[in-house]
């Protein structure tokens, strides 16, 4: 068997750390795992020429994702010894090894055999793609093509938000959500969270406009954004807001309820939902993106500073 | 016999998948069991990324259509371990213990109502 190298090492790598996270004793190193793991799928990512998937990966999958984890596995350490004790029994992890055995063997043969040449809808999607606008093909399909995936895709993250709200204890309903964080005012971290913020908000606006044509997009953007203001936060810099704010539910949902209105236009323009008028693509694409920018980022800093734990002054 | 990167990545992504389902079979607790299951839906974004990469036609790296599918997987997954996560931290913070088995032990009788425990890695709280 030959294989390159160049492929090989990244590829070794994530299995490895696959193998950590999961079988690690304690939950803190495996979670710290888990973020290193998410970084190196972002390189697989580059490898297999997804570069809006690796940004993706790279904010969302590995970051967020990673930092949610850490932040609970700390919280929930003292779970940890009794937790230790409920260990399944041999023949039962003996059944799952073999299971899990089978699962990858079947896997690997399917990857084996995969047919040749593979179906793809790449030829399709460029022939129609000079209409909507964009020259970002990955943008094409989740703007236009498929653009319901996009806006129920909104509608799940703002669903996750209210389930997260709703597990708030009745006595910090409508209050704040996570601790108020205190850092040292002239330490490291609170130094960064005045320093890189200017900068963070640029690049993530810079990756949110040139989704249109070249890899980025208004998730990447804003999940960088949110990390600026999650950083402020945990410097102890700014706080959150209480979740009964007006403004701040209208924020929410303003993308989504944009994204809604504009398919009502196709339905009215054209008799179909989410389709644009002809002409009118790039314009109604930008009017969408624009609205889901910032409530986007609102809704992943929100998400990822958890149920409200303050109540409302 | 030559494997390619795509093939490579996507032997990788079986091996993921496995040891992320041994993981959430094996493991009684329930964070890494959300841990597990994570690891299980990066392996099946990267066989799906495989199967990508192999339809590359016209100058693209890859079908950008499971591409795109990708990106809306990720941030779905992103919001189901969210919930779940916060879940797990109501459900410590009301009995003290995150225990799935159904003969849970005698810690879950004193609820934690603050739960300053094992926080002590985390900036202190105020407010």
């Amino acid at each position: 068997m030959i294989v390159d190298a160049f492929y090989a090492a990244p590829a070794l790598l994530i299995l490895a750390l696959g193998v950590y996270t999961t079988f690690v004793r304690d939950t803190f190193p495996a979670t710290v795992g888990f973020l290193a793991y998410g970084l190196l799928l972002t390189v697989a990512w580059v490898q297999l020429h997804g570069v809006d998937v690796a940004l993706t990966e790279a904010a969302i999958g590995g970051g967020l994702t990673g930092l949610l984890l850490v932040r609970a596995s700390a919280k929930l350490r003292a779970t940890e010894a009794g937790a230790r004790a409920q260990r399944p029994s041999l023949a039962l992890r003996l059944a799952a090894a073999v299971l899990c055995g089978c699962v990858t063997l079947a896997l690997a043969i399917t990857v084996l055999t995969l047919p040749d040449p593979a179906p793809s809808l790449a030829v399709e999607a460029l022939a129609h793609i000079a209409p909507t606008g964009v020259g970002n093909p990955i943008t094409a399909v989740l703007m236009a093509y498929r653009a319901m995936d996009t806006l129920l895709e909104s509608i799940v993250l703002l669903l996750a938000l209210v389930g997260v709200w709703s597990l708030a204890p009745d006595r910090a309903w409508g209050g704040r959500p996570g601790p108020r964080y205190n850092a040292d005012p002239d330490g490291i971290l609170a130094f960064i969270a005045r320093v890189l913020p200017p900068i963070g908000i640029i690049v993530g606006v810079y990756i949110f406009w040139v989704g249109a044509d070249a890899p980025g997009g208004k998730f990447q953007g804003a999940t960088i954004v949110a990390a600026m203001w999650l950083l402020t936060l945990m410097a102890g810099l700014s706080d959150v807001p209480p979740i009964s704010r007006r403004w701040m539910r209208v924020l929410l949902v303003a993308g989504p309820a944009v994204f809604i209105a504009v398919g009502i236009v196709g339905v009215i323009t054209t008799g179909t939902f989410l389709a644009y008028p002809d002409g009118w693509a790039k314009p109604l694409i930008l009017v969408i993106e624009f609205a889901l920018m910032p409530s986007l980022a609102l809704t992943l800093g929100l998400v990822l500073a958890g149920a409200p734990e303050r109540p409302a002054p | 016999m030559i494997v390619t990167g795509a093939t490579l990545f996507g032997l990788v992504a079986a091996g993921l998948i496995g040891v992320g389902l041994y993981g959430l079979i094996v493991n009684p607790q329930p964070l890494r069991k959300i841990l597990a299951f994570n690891v299980i839906g990066s392996g099946v974004f990267l066989l799906f990324g495989v199967v990508a990469r192999r339809g590359a036609a016209l100058g693209l790296g890859g079908d950008p259509v499971p591409q795109a599918l990708l990106i809306t997987g990720i941030v779905v997954a992103f919001s189901a371990t969210a919930l779940a996560v916060t879940v797990l931290l109501r459900l410590f913070e009301e009995t003290g213990s995150t225990t799935l088995a159904s003969d849970a032990p005698a810690v879950a009788s004193e609820p934690v109502v603050d739960a300053g425990t094992g926080t002590a890695a985390l900036p202190t709280r105020g407010g």
